[in-house]
């Protein structure tokens, strides 16, 4: 640019800014033009037809080389940004109540079924929203702590449901035996994920974890004696209330606790099951990264080799980390199956991975509270724009790179240290290496 | 009469594919001194070092490691990294300071402590259910550090994410780090590597405190001479991975295949050169 060897905001003549403008609009002539600008549409016959939408595209153009014009002059004459629109007041003030905002939150979350205990669409939505949020948790030990890239997450999510799933179905033991079963199966899953890819770090890993999250849903998708193939597994036992069935028999939930019987509580007590299973896994992530394990998680995290110079035991350090994500992972597969009732390899897909990584993320790696309003954020952004049909991914796309270029350590960009002397300071996310940052040679 | 060996390296080579950065190299270490490696660049210090705490396995040869209390012995060659530093309490720090950037200093010398605390804390499972043995345990560590920052001049800035410290501050708190793990060999690769004239003071005073007071044996790596003469014991000389000279600081000063191998040429042979091109 020849404006570099000038001050720092130099002042841009209108010329200069109708330059920029004309550059923004051929590249939205290059982008539109064949996208836009021709169309081909099924005719009267059937045989297809030429058209041309010219006009539109010169508008799009237009109003492109407009605003692109305004917008340098505005930005590059009035020194603008976007903090300055902010004041100082509200910042202290957003500052001041975020202690309060996890407290908040999760008074909320206690409170939902009793807001919106007739609406049963919101109920669903909202155990999604913590599903989700349990499945960020989870993840986030894996990637937020021990910054190790996982992008088969959702393999432990499959393992967990079809453990869950099969061990119900053939030898009928209840949920509250299923789930830890499924959890453990899901830990081990995990350190055997864990075993090839202890040597490598950053992008190889995450390709190595892609892979295998592909290998469990192929191998869901193609034993077909044990996992029903494509078909799934049907009819998985609903969970009880403690041995009580939300049916309306005699000796139901509703019965035993003389209400008449209604189907959303069943829906209630799926909510608050899996609000109580997220909530174990945040406290339980809290308390581990205080403990020397979780340091030396995010001492893995922060620098490998000095870890082993330090005497620790990378190799279990890591399988543990992978173990307790799959864990979680697995209890939030094992929920899912009990919810759904019906769970096939569909429904393990890495768009999953994806979106439960694009959480974690966002919300800020290593941050609880970050996770759960990404989810929320998400999870319910995603069925808010319902409506919006084919445009929803449009918005959801250009929201996301909204976020990774304004707060590119997500939400929650701090880091709170474990422990502390005098003062506890947060950390600024600048100098903590994440999973994404190329590990010092 | 000389102090009893710590280490002891026997015909060590190491070869990477067709080069030969350590050849046959015998030395010791010995109990309560300060050794230090020095030669020019690429003489094969470094390679050393990663040998001795196990980054590097040697293609050839023995280090063998004599803990001075009990009569432990250790085969560093033989052991995983991490049971170098736990085990054989062997502890190093890094030519390019190598501290956990985004955790605070405290922080960092209790990672230094997590063998004896991962044990504190019933390999997780008594701590995560609140056991008080850990949280003891974790008190102590807390001391320990709090000895250690005070030591090195770094109490007030405990809190403080490492990666913010000054750089001489990062290499003080590296040594307290590796000092946390309760080493009996410390190996320090260039300590006084960007520190100005008082700090590299500082830095001299610090490690014959370490070693008149705990007792620590050190082995060294350095470039300025000022830190390499005024505080070793023993210095040992290497040159394209072979040994050139062992012995007393004034002795190696003095020695004419060291001053050849710093300045080039011998005096002798500069003197020669000069008288045949007719100067």
């Amino acid at each position: 640019m020849p404006n570099d060897v000038e001050p720092a905001h130099p002042r841009l003549g209108a010329f200069a800014a109708a330059k920029e403008a004309a550059l923004a609009a051929l590249v939205a002539f290059g982008l539109f033009a064949l996208m836009v600008g021709i169309r081909t549409e099924q005719g009267p016959t059937g045989a297809l037809i030429f058209t041309t939408r010219f006009a539109l595209l010169a508008e799009i153009v237009a109003a492109v080389f407009v605003g692109r014009f305004l917008w340098a002059l505005i930005r590059r004459n009035a020194n603008i940004s976007i903090g300055r629109f902010v004041p100082t007041s509200a910042k202290t003030a957003v500052l001041g109540i975020a202690p309060y905002a996890a407290a908040a939150f999760l008074a909320f979350a206690l409170i939902v079924p009793i807001i919106f205990y007739g609406n049963r669409y919101l109920l669903d939505l909202c155990i999604l929203i913590v599903t989700y949020t349990m499945l960020g948790f989870g993840l986030n030990i894996v990637v937020g702590l021990a910054g190790l890239l996982d992008l088969g997450y959702v393999a432990f999510y499959a393992v967990g449901a079809y453990s869950y799933a099969l061990i119900a179905q053939h030898f009928g033991l209840s949920f509250w035996i299923c789930l830890p079963l499924a959890g453990i199966l899901a830990a081990f899953a995990g350190m055997l994920l864990g075993f090839p890819v202890l040597r490598l770090r950053g992008d190889y890993l995450a390709i190595v974890t892609l892979g295998f999250g592909e290998i469990i849903r192929l191998i869901l998708l193609n034993w077909q004696d044990l996992t029903g193939g494509p078909n799934g597994i049907p009819g998985i036992p609903r969970p009880s209330f403690f041995g009580l069935p939300f049916n309306s028999s005699e000796h139901g939930f509703a019965a035993t606790f003389g209400l008449s019987y209604s189907p959303t509580h069943r829906i209630v007590f799926l909510y608050y099951l899996i609000l109580a299973l997220a909530l174990i896994t945040n406290w339980v992530t809290l308390r581990l990264r205080r403990l020397p394990i979780g340091r030396a998680w995010e001492a893995l995290r922060e620098d490998e080799i000095a870890c082993r110079a330090l005497g620790v035991n990378t190799t279990t350090t890591k399988l543990t980390a992978f173990a307790m994500g799959a864990m979680f992972g697995g209890f939030a597969g094992a929920f899912f199956a009990t919810r759904q009732g019906f769970i096939s390899p569909e429904s393990f897909t890495f768009a999953e991975s994806a979106f439960v990584l694009a959480i974690v993320v966002l919300g800020g790696m290593g941050s609880q509270l970050g996770v759960a309003v990404a989810a929320t954020a998400m999870v319910g952004g995603f069925e808010l724009f319902r409506e919006f049909d084919q445009y929803r991914m449009l918005v959801f796309g250009a929201a996301m790179v909204a976020i990774v270029i304004y707060r590119p350590r997500g939400l929650v960009a701090t880091r709170t240290p474990s422990v502390w002397l005098r003062e506890h300071k947060d950390i600024p996310a600048v100098i903590v290496r994440d999973a994404r940052t190329e590990t010092p040679a | 009469m000389s102090a009893p060996p710590i280490l002891t390296v026997e015909h060590l080579t190491m070869r990477f594919g067709g080069l030969v950065a350590v050849s046959d190299l015998s030395f010791c270490a010995r109990v309560k001194e300060i050794t230090a490696l020095i030669g020019p660049n690429g003489a094969g210090k470094t390679t050393l070092f990663n040998c001795v705490t196990g980054f590097y396995k040697p293609t050839v040869g023995r280090l063998r490691l004599d803990h001075p209390h009990d009569n432990a012995s250790f085969l560093l060659e033989r052991l995983p990294g991490f049971r170098i530093a736990r085990d054989a309490r062997v502890a190093r720090t890094f030519q390019n300071v190598r501290l956990f950037a985004g955790m605070t200093a405290l922080e960092n010398l209790l990672v230094a402590q997590h063998n004896p605390l991962m044990v504190a804390s019933g390999y997780t499972v008594l701590a995560l259910f609140g056991s008080p043995t850990y949280a003891r345990a974790q008190f102590r560590a807390i001391d320990k550090a709090r000895y250690w920052l005070e030591r090195v001049g770094l109490a007030d800035r405990a809190d403080d994410p490492a990666g913010v410290l000054p750089y001489g501050a990062q290499r003080r708190l590296e040594i307290a780090r590796a000092m946390c793990t309760d080493p009996v060999l410390l190996c320090l690769d260039e300590p006084a590597a960007g520190l100005n004239n008082r700090e590299s003071a500082e830095l001299n005073a610090f490690l014959r405190a370490l070693r008149d007071e705990h007792g620590i044996s050190i082995l060294l790596i350095e470039h300025d001479m000022g830190v390499v003469m005024e505080i070793s014991d023993h210095i040992v000389v290497l040159d394209y991975g072979v040994k050139i000279a062992d012995g007393a600081a004034h002795d190696v000063r003095n020695n004419p295949s060291v001053i050849a191998a710093y300045l080039g040429v011998a005096d002798e042979e500069l003197a020669q050169t000069e008288a045949e091109v007719g100067l």
